[in-house]
C-alpha cells in the first residue's frame, strides 16, 4: 500500500461527515468516562458553562467576565470534540475498510443443503453453524464454511486481492473457504463453520468500533498513568486558590479550569483511542484480521519467530537446477531422458525438471509418446517415470532407490554417488535417472530462497527478534539453507510436536513466541504460541486456534505483524512525550498571567512576551488545536526503524521530547499575536 | 571564595569515593556473604533466638511489610510514651524536664519514627537525657535501619529470577542496625570528639564568661548523636539551633566530616544496588543522574548566596555582596549552600545555616530538593523513592522503543503503573493539602500569628513546614510557630502516610515484579544504562516533581525573588 492512497483515505469526506457526527454522539458522559482526562475536560466545559451563564447576573472577581467566560467555554468544548472526533475519524476509516470487505458478504443465496441432496435457496443471513450448502461454479459463498465434499477453484480476489484463484479440497489442509468469494470450477459441499454475525471479520469490525473495543493492558497502563496526572493537576488548581487568596491575587474560575486543562495530558488523552483503533485499522488494511487488539500489541513484544521453511524463506518447492550426466552420457541425451520421466510427473519438482530442460532449448518429438505408459510413482519403487514403445524403461527416483534399480551400471555408480553427495551437503536433493537398468545421471533440486528474505531477518535481528525455520528436511540440508537465508535458528525434521515442544521451551525462558501455520496439526501450535497468525487458506481447526487470520495466506506477513505492534506502541510513547512536555510552556505562558497584575515581579517569567489578557486563551487555544494537527500522526502512525532500542529512543526524544519542549512556545506566541488582532 | 568552592568539591569527592566501597561492603551484608564483620555472628544470633525470629525463613513481601509495619507500630508507641511520661520518671533526667503536651508528643514521635526529625520542641530545653538517648537516638538508629532494610528488600525483589521470597526483614533491619549504622557511628563520634564536641551526662553547667557572668551551659552526650543524626539521615538536633551550635558543629573540619556523613549512605546504597543486582554501570548512570540534578542545584544555590541581595548594597550596608545572613562565619557560604543541598535532598534536615535566611532562590532549590527526595534521597527510602521514578520513566521509554515496557526483565504492567501513580499523587497531595489548608486557615484567623514574616516568604514557611513533613526532611524554615496543636498533629499525619506509602508500594511493586517470569533482554529491549534513558529520567523527574509545584513556587520564593 503506497502513502499516496493512504493519504487519500485519511481524510476523505465521507469519513469527515461520519466522524464529525459522531464526535458530536461521544460527548454522551457514560461513553466520555472511558478516557478519564477527556471526561475531566468535558467537566471543565460544563462548569465553565454554569460560570458563564452565572456571571452575566453577578459579578465577582471569582466569575470575572462574562463574554471571556463564553470563549473560554467554547474553546474547551472544541477541545473534547477534537479528542472525540480523533476517535470517531479513526472509527470511521476502520469502518469503511471493513465495510470493502463486508460489502462482498451482503445477502447472498445461498442453496442450502436439506437432508442429502434436497436444495433450498435462502438467504445466507439464515444460514447456522452446522448447516451444508452446495456451490457451484459461478456462485459467491454466502459464508465462512470448511469443504466437507469435493475440491474447487476459488476467486478469493475480493477479499485478498489476489487474482490467481486458489484450490480448497475437502480433507485437506486447504479446506476453508470464506464468505464472499467466488467459485471458478467443480462443485463443492460447505458446511458452515460460524455463526452469523460472528465470523472473524465481524470480530474485527468491533475492534475499531469505539464503543465495544476493549482496552489492551499497555492502554489501560498508560491511562492510569494519564489519569495521575491529571489527578495532580486537579490538586495543584484546587490548593492554587487559597494559595491566591493569601497572596491577595484574586484569579478567576476561567483561569483556573483554564489551567487545568492545559495541563492534563489532553493531547494524547485526546488522541490515544484514535492510536488504538488505527493500530488495528493498519493491521487490516495489511489483510490481518486481529480476534483482539492485545494480540497485535503482543506482536510488537515478539521475541521468537517461527517461520515454515517452505513458502515463507523458500519459493515454493523444491527446484531443478541442474543436471548432471555420468561419464560417457552426452548431455543432451540425458536431458531429454529426465525430461521424458518428468512428463507425466505432476508434483512440482517433476514440472520445475520439465522447465529446466525446456530452458535449455531440449524438445521432443511427440511421437515418441505413442503408445507410452507412464509409471506413477509407489511408495514401494520410489520412482516414477515412463516406458517408452521401443522398450526402453526410464525410472527416476531418490538416488538409493535408483542404485537397486540400477543393476547394469557399474563405473559410473562411484562418480554419481560422490555427486549426490555433493549436492545434499550443500542443501539439495538430489534425484537420479536411469535408463534400462543403467544410472546416467543426476538431477540437482535445489531450495530457491526468496530474493530479499536476508535483509528482512536482518531487520528482524536488528529489531531483537529471532527467527527460527521449521522444516522436515535434514538437519544437513536445514543448517545450510538457514545460514544461507539467514535465520537464527532451525528445527530440522520438524514434527507437529517439535514445534510446540520449541515453543514450550522459549516460553520457559521468559520469550514470546509467534507463528504462522495452516494445517490442522498446526493447531496446538497456534494456540500456544502468544501470536498464532493462520493462513486464511488454512483449516477451520487452525483457524479458531490462532488469534489472528492473514488473508492473503503470506507468511512472510508475521514481519508486518511485529512491526504494527511496534508501531502502534511507539505512537502512543511520543505523543505521551509530546503532550507532557508541552506543559513547561503553558506554565510559563499562564503562570505570569495569573499571577502579574498583583506580583509584577513574576512578569520574569513570561519569557514569550504574551499580553496578560490573551495569555491564558492562546495557550488553551493552542492545547485544542493541536489534537487536530496530530490526528494524522496518530492515523499514520510514527514511523518504525529497527535501529536498535537506544538509537530508537534517542531519536524519538529528539523529536517528540524536545520537540514537546519547543513547539508550544512557537504556538502560543504565534497563537497570542494572532489573538492580540481581536482584542 | 575559590577556597570556599574547593571545601565543597573536597566535601563532595570525600563522600563519593567512600560511597563506592560502602557499597560493595552493604551489598555483601545484605546477601549474606562473608564479610570481616562476621565476627558480629553470635551476638546477632542470640538477638534473633531472644526475639524469637528464625533468620533463615525468607519471607513474601507483604509478610515483611507486616513485619515493619509493626515493629515500627511499637517503636512510634514506645516513644509517645516515654515522651509523655517525662516527667513521672528520674532517671538521667537532671534538670527535670516535665510531660509533654500531647499533640507535641504525638507529632515528635510521628517525627523519630518516620526518620524526620522535624522538631517543634527544642532538644536541649524539652528532652531530659533519658529522652534523647532512649527514646530519640534509639529511635534514630531504627528508623534508619528500617528504610535500610527495606530498600534490602526492594533490591531482592528486582533480582532476575521468579520468586515471591524477598528476605527476612528481621534481619535485614538487625544487620542495618549492627553492621552499617553502628560501626560507621562509632567512627564517626570518635572523630567528632577529637574536634572538640562534647560527650557528657553534667546537665547545666556554670561558666564564668569573660565578661564575668555566670551562664549556664547545656551539655549532654551530643558526639554520639550527631554521629547517627547525620549518618541515618534524621537530622534531628541535640540542640535547638542543630549544627550550627557550636556543641554540634565545632568548626570547619566537623563541618566537612558531618557532611560526608549526611551524603555517605544515601550515595552509597546507590552503589549498593549495582553490586547487589551486579548491574554497575546502571548503578553509576543512576548515581549520574542524582549527581547531575545534585551538582546543579548546589551551583545555583552557592551562586545565588554569593550574590547576596542586592538592597543591601543599594542601602549602603556593606555585606561584601555576600548573603551571611543566618550563616556561621566559620563555614562560609558555599558550605552553608552545601550543607543546605545535601541536608534537603538526603532527607536529612539538619542544618548548619538558617535556611530561612538563604536567598529566595536558595530557599526554592531546598524545596525543589524536598518536592524530588530522590537524589540521593534518605538512608533507604531514597532510593526507593528514586525506583518510582524510575518505573515512571521505563513505562514511558519502554512505549517509545515500541515493546511493553520492561525494567531489568521484569515487565512493568497496569498493576505496578497504578501502585507508582498512586504513590506519585500522594507527594503533592500532601504538601499541596496541607499548605492550602495552613494558608486558609491563616487568612480567616490572621491573628493565629504562625508567621515571623508576610507575604511571600510567609507562604514559603508553610509550604517548606509541609514540604519538610511529607519528605520526611525535618528541617524547618524557622519563623514559623510550629509548636501549636494543628502543626503538631498535620504535620504528624503528613509524616506518618509520607513515610510509609512510599515504602509500601514500591514495595509492592517489586513484590509483583518478583512474581513474574524474567525476559530476556534482546536488541530492542530499552537498555536502561544509556545517555538516552538517563535523559528520560531526568525529564521524568523534573516534571514529576517540578510541574505539580510549579504554582507554589511561584508564589514563594520565585515571587519573592522577582519583587526584591
Amino acid at each position: 500500500m503506497t502513502s499516496k492512497q493512504e493519504n487519500n483515505t485519511l481524510f476523505s469526506a465521507e469519513i469527515l461527515i461520519a466522524a464529525l457526527r459522531n464526535a458530536f454522539v461521544k460527548l454522551n458522559p457514560t461513553l466520555m468516562l472511558r478516557n478519564p482526562v477527556m471526561f475531566s475536560v468535558e467537566i471543565g466545559t460544563v462548569l465553565m458553562l454554569l460560570v458563564s451563564g452565572i456571571s452575566f447576573f453577578y459579578q465577582d472577581e471569582l466569575l470575572g467576565e462574562p463574554v471571556y467566560n463564553l470563549l473560554i467555554t467554547f474553546i474547551l468544548f472544541i477541545t473534547v470534540l477534537f479528542g472525540n472526533f480523533a476517535e470517531a475519524v479513526a472509527e470511521a476509516r476502520g469502518k469503511a475498510q471493513a465495510d470493502t470487505l463486508r460489502k462482498t458478504r451482503q445477502d447472498t443465496p445461498a442453496k442450502r443443503l436439506t437432508g442429502s441432496t434436497k436444495i433450498d435457496i435462502v438467504s445466507s443471513s439464515l444460514l447456522k453453524k452446522g448447516d451444508r450448502f452446495v456451490a457451484e461454479p459461478g456462485d459467491i459463498i454466502p459464508t465462512d464454511g470448511q469443504v466437507v465434499e469435493g475440491l474447487a477453484s476459488i476467486d478469493e480476489s475480493a477479499i485478498t486481492g489476489e487474482s490467481a484463484p486458489v484450490i480448497r479440497e475437502a480433507g485437506t489442509d486447504n479446506d476453508s473457504v470464506v464468505g464472499g468469494t467466488k467459485v471458478l470450477s467443480d462443485r463443492i459441499v460447505v458446511e458452515v463453520s460460524t455463526e452469523p454475525g460472528e465470523s472473524f471479520l465481524d470480530k474485527m469490525i468491533s475492534l475499531v468500533e469505539g464503543a465495544n473495543r476493549q482496552k489492551t493492558p499497555n492502554e489501560i497502563a498508560l491511562t492510569i498513568l494519564l489519569s495521575s496526572f491529571t489527578l495532580v493537576f486537579l490538586i495543584v488548581i484546587v490548593t492554587l486558590k487559597p494559595f491566591a487568596d493569601y497572596a491577595q491575587t484574586p484569579i478567576s474560575l476561567a483561569a483556573l479550569i483554564s489551567l487545568f486543562v492545559c495541563l492534563i495530558p489532553t493531547t494524547i488523552g485526546g488522541l490515544l483511542s484514535a492510536i488504538g483503533i488505527a493500530g488495528m485499522d493498519r493491521a487490516l488494511r495489511a489483510n490481518i484480521i486481529a480476534k483482539s487488539g492485545k494480540a497485535v500489541e503482543t506482536a510488537g513484544d515478539i521475541d521468537t519467530l517461527l517461520l515454515d521453511k517452505t513458502g515463507t524463506i523458500t519459493l515454493g518447492n523444491r527446484r531443478a537446477t541442474r543436471f548432471i550426466p555420468a561419464e560417457g552420457i552426452k548431455y543432451e541425451d540425458f536431458v531429454k531422458f529426465c525430461l521424458l520421466s518428468s512428463l507425466s510427473d505432476n508434483t512440482p519438482e517433476g514440472k520445475s525438471i520439465v522447465e529446466l530442460a525446456e530452458k535449455e532449448g531440449i524438445i521432443y518429438e511427440k511421437k515418441i509418446l505413442e503408445n507410452a505408459e507412464f509409471i506413477k510413482f509407489t511408495a514401494e519403487t520410489r520412482m516414477s517415470g515412463i516406458n517408452l514403445s521401443d522398450g526402453r524403461q526410464i525410472r527416476k527416483g531418490a538416488w538409493d532407490a535408483i542404485k537397486k534399480w540400477s543393476e547394469h551400471s557399474n563405473e559410473s555408480l562411484p562418480f554419481l554417488e560422490e555427486n549426490t553427495h555433493k549436492i545434499a551437503q550443500k542443501g539439495g536433493t538430489p534425484l537420479a535417472l536411469a535408463v534400462n537398468h543403467e544410472a546416467l545421471g543426476v538431477i540437482q533440486l535445489e531450495d530457491i530462497i526468496k530474493p530479499g528474505i536476508q535483509e528482512r531477518f536482518e531487520r528482524l535481528r536488528r529489531m531483537g527478534v529471532k527467527t527460527v525455520m521449521v522444516t522436515g528436511d535434514n538437519p544437513l540440508t536445514a543448517e545450510f539453507i538457514a545460514k544461507q537465508a539467514g535465520v537464527d535458528d532451525f528445527i530440522a525434521e520438524a514434527k507437529p510436536e517439535d514445534k510446540m515442544n520449541y515453543i514450550k521451551q522459549e516460553q520457559n525462558s521468559g520469550k514470546l513466541v509467534a507463528m504462522m501455520g495452516d494445517g490442522t496439526n498446526d493447531a496446538p501450535a497456534l494456540a500456544q504460541a502468544d501470536v498464532g497468525v493462520a493462513m486464511n487458506s488454512g483449516t477451520q481447526a487452525a483457524k479458531e486456534a490462532a488469534n489472528m487470520v492473514d488473508l492473503d495466506s503470506d507468511p512472510t506477513k508475521l514481519l508486518e505483524v511485529v512491526e504494527i505492534g511496534k508501531q502502534l506502541l511507539i505512537t502512543r510513547g511520543n505523543v505521551t512525550t509530546f503532550s507532557i512536555a508541552n506543559d513547561v510552556a503553558k506554565y510559563f505562558a499562564i503562570v505570569p498571567a495569573l499571577f502579574a497584575i498583583t506580583i509584577p515581579g513574576l512578569n520574569a517569567l513570561n519569557i514569550m512576551q504574551l499580553r496578560p489578557d490573551s495569555a491564558i486563551l492562546s495557550a488553551v487555544i493552542f492545547n485544542a488545536i493541536i489534537i487536530p494537527l496530530l490526528i494524522p500522526l496518530a492515523l499514520r502512525g510514527t514511523k518504525y526503524r529497527p535501529i536498535g532500542a537506544s538509537a530508537l529512543l534517542t531519536r524519538n526524544l529528539l523529536v517528540y521530547g524536545l520537540g514537546g519542549l519547543i513547539v508550544p512556545f512557537i504556538g502560543i506566541k504565534a497563537i497570542d499575536l494572532m489573538v492580540s488582532l481581536f482584542i | 571564595m575559590q577556597t570556599e568552592i574547593l571545601g565543597i568539591l573536597v566535601i563532595f569527592l570525600l563522600s563519593v569515593l567512600p560511597a563506592i566501597w560502602l557499597g560493595r561492603y552493604i551489598s555483601r551484608v545484605f546477601k549474606g556473604e562473608k564479610i570481616f564483620t562476621d565476627f558480629l555472628n553470635p551476638i546477632e544470633k542470640m538477638i534473633l533466638r531472644l526475639a524469637g525470629i528464625n533468620p533463615n525463613e525468607s519471607m513474601d513481601w507483604k509478610q515483611n511489610l507486616k513485619a515493619m509495619l509493626w515493629l515500627n507500630l511499637v517503636f512510634f508507641v514506645i516513644a509517645y510514651l516515654i515522651m509523655s511520661l517525662q516527667g513521672y520518671q528520674p532517671f538521667w533526667n537532671p534538670v527535670g524536664l516535665g510531660n509533654w503536651e500531647p499533640t507535641l508528643a504525638f507529632n515528635t514521635a510521628s517525627s523519630f519514627t518516620t526518620n524526620t526529625n522535624l522538631q517543634h520542641y527544642s532538644g536541649e530545653t524539652g528532652a531530659s537525657y533519658f529522652t534523647q538517648l532512649l527514646c530519640f537516638c534509639w529511635l534514630q538508629f531504627v528508623s534508619a535501619a528500617t528504610g535500610i532494610a527495606a530498600c534490602a528488600l526492594l533490591f531482592e525483589g528486582l533480582t532476575n529470577r521468579r520468586a515471591t521470597k524477598l528476605g527476612n526483614f528481621y534481619v535485614l533491619f538487625l544487620k542495618s542496625n549492627t553492621r552499617i549504622l553502628l560501626p560507621l557511628s562509632i567512627i564517626i563520634a570518635v572523630a567528632l570528639l577529637l574536634n572538640g564536641m562534647p560527650a557528657n551526662f553534667e546537665g547545666l553547667q556554670e561558666i564564668t564568661t569573660l565578661e564575668g557572668k555566670s551562664i549556664q551551659v547545656a551539655g549532654g552526650p551530643v558526639a554520639p548523636m550527631v554521629a547517627i543524626k547525620q549518618l541515618g539521615t534524621n537530622g534531628g538536633g541535640y540542640f535547638g539551633p542543630n549544627s550550627t551550635h557550636p556543641f554540634e558543629n565545632p568548626n570547619y573540619l566537623s563541618n566537612i566530616l558531618e557532611n560526608i556523613s549526611i551524603l555517605l549512605i544515601p550515595i552509597a546504597l546507590v552503589f549498593a544496588f549495582g553490586y547487589y543486582l551486579n548491574r554497575k554501570r546502571l548503578a553509576w548512570v543512576f548515581f549520574g543522574v542524582m549527581t547531575v540534578l545534585f551538582v546543579s542545584f548546589v551551583a545555583v544555590s552557592a551562586a545565588s548566596e554569593f550574590v547576596g541581595n542586592p538592597h543591601l548594597d543599594k542601602l549602603g550596608i556593606a555585606q561584601n555582596q555576600y548573603n551571611m545572613e543566618g550563616k556561621e562565619m566559620r563555614f562560609g557560604i558555599a558550605a552553608s549552600s552545601m550543607w543546605g543541598v545535601s541536608t534537603t535532598s538526603t532527607s536529612n534536615g539538619s542544618v548548619n545555616s538558617m535556611h530561612d535566611s538563604h536567598t529566595a532562590i536558595s530557599g526554592g532549590i531546598f524545596l525543589l530538593d524536598m518536592f524530588i527526595n530522590a537524589i540521593y534521597g534518605g538512608v533507604g527510602v531514597g532510593f526507593i523513592n528514586f525506583f518510582v521514578f524510575v518505573i515512571i520513566a521505563v513505562f514511558i521509554a519502554g512505549l517509545m522503543v515500541g515493546r511493553t515496557p520492561e525494567f531489568l526483565g521484569k515487565k512493568i504492567e497496569p498493576k505496578e503503573i497504578k501502585i507508582a501513580a498512586l504513590v506519585v499523587i500522594l507527594h503533592p497531595l500532601l504538601i499541596l493539602a496541607g499548605t492550602a489548608l495552613s494558608t486558609y486557615m491563616i487568612v480567616q484567623n490572621p491573628d493565629y500569628g504562625w508567621l515571623a514574616n508576610p507575604s511571600f516568604h510567609g507562604f514559603s514557611e508553610m509550604l517548606y513546614e509541609f514540604t519538610s513533613a511529607s519528605a520526611n526532611n525535618g528541617s524547618g524554615f524557622e519563623g514559623l510557630g510550629d509548636n501549636t496543636p494543628f502543626w503538631n498533629v498535620s504535620t504528624g499525619i503528613v509524616m506518618l502516610l509520607g513515610r510509609f506509602i512510599p515504602i509500601i508500594g514500591p514495595l509492592a511493586i517489586v513484590g509483583s515484579l518478583a512474581a513474574k517470569q524474567p525476559v530476556p533482554e534482546t536488541s530492542g529491549s530499552l537498555k536502561p544504562d544509556t545517555l538516552a534513558f538517563a535523559t528520560v529520567l531526568i525529564s521524568v523527574i523534573l516534571i514529576v516533581a517540578a510541574l505539580a509545584f510549579f504554582p507554589a513556587l511561584a508564589l514563594g520564593p520565585l515571587a519573592e525573588y522577582f519583587s526584591i
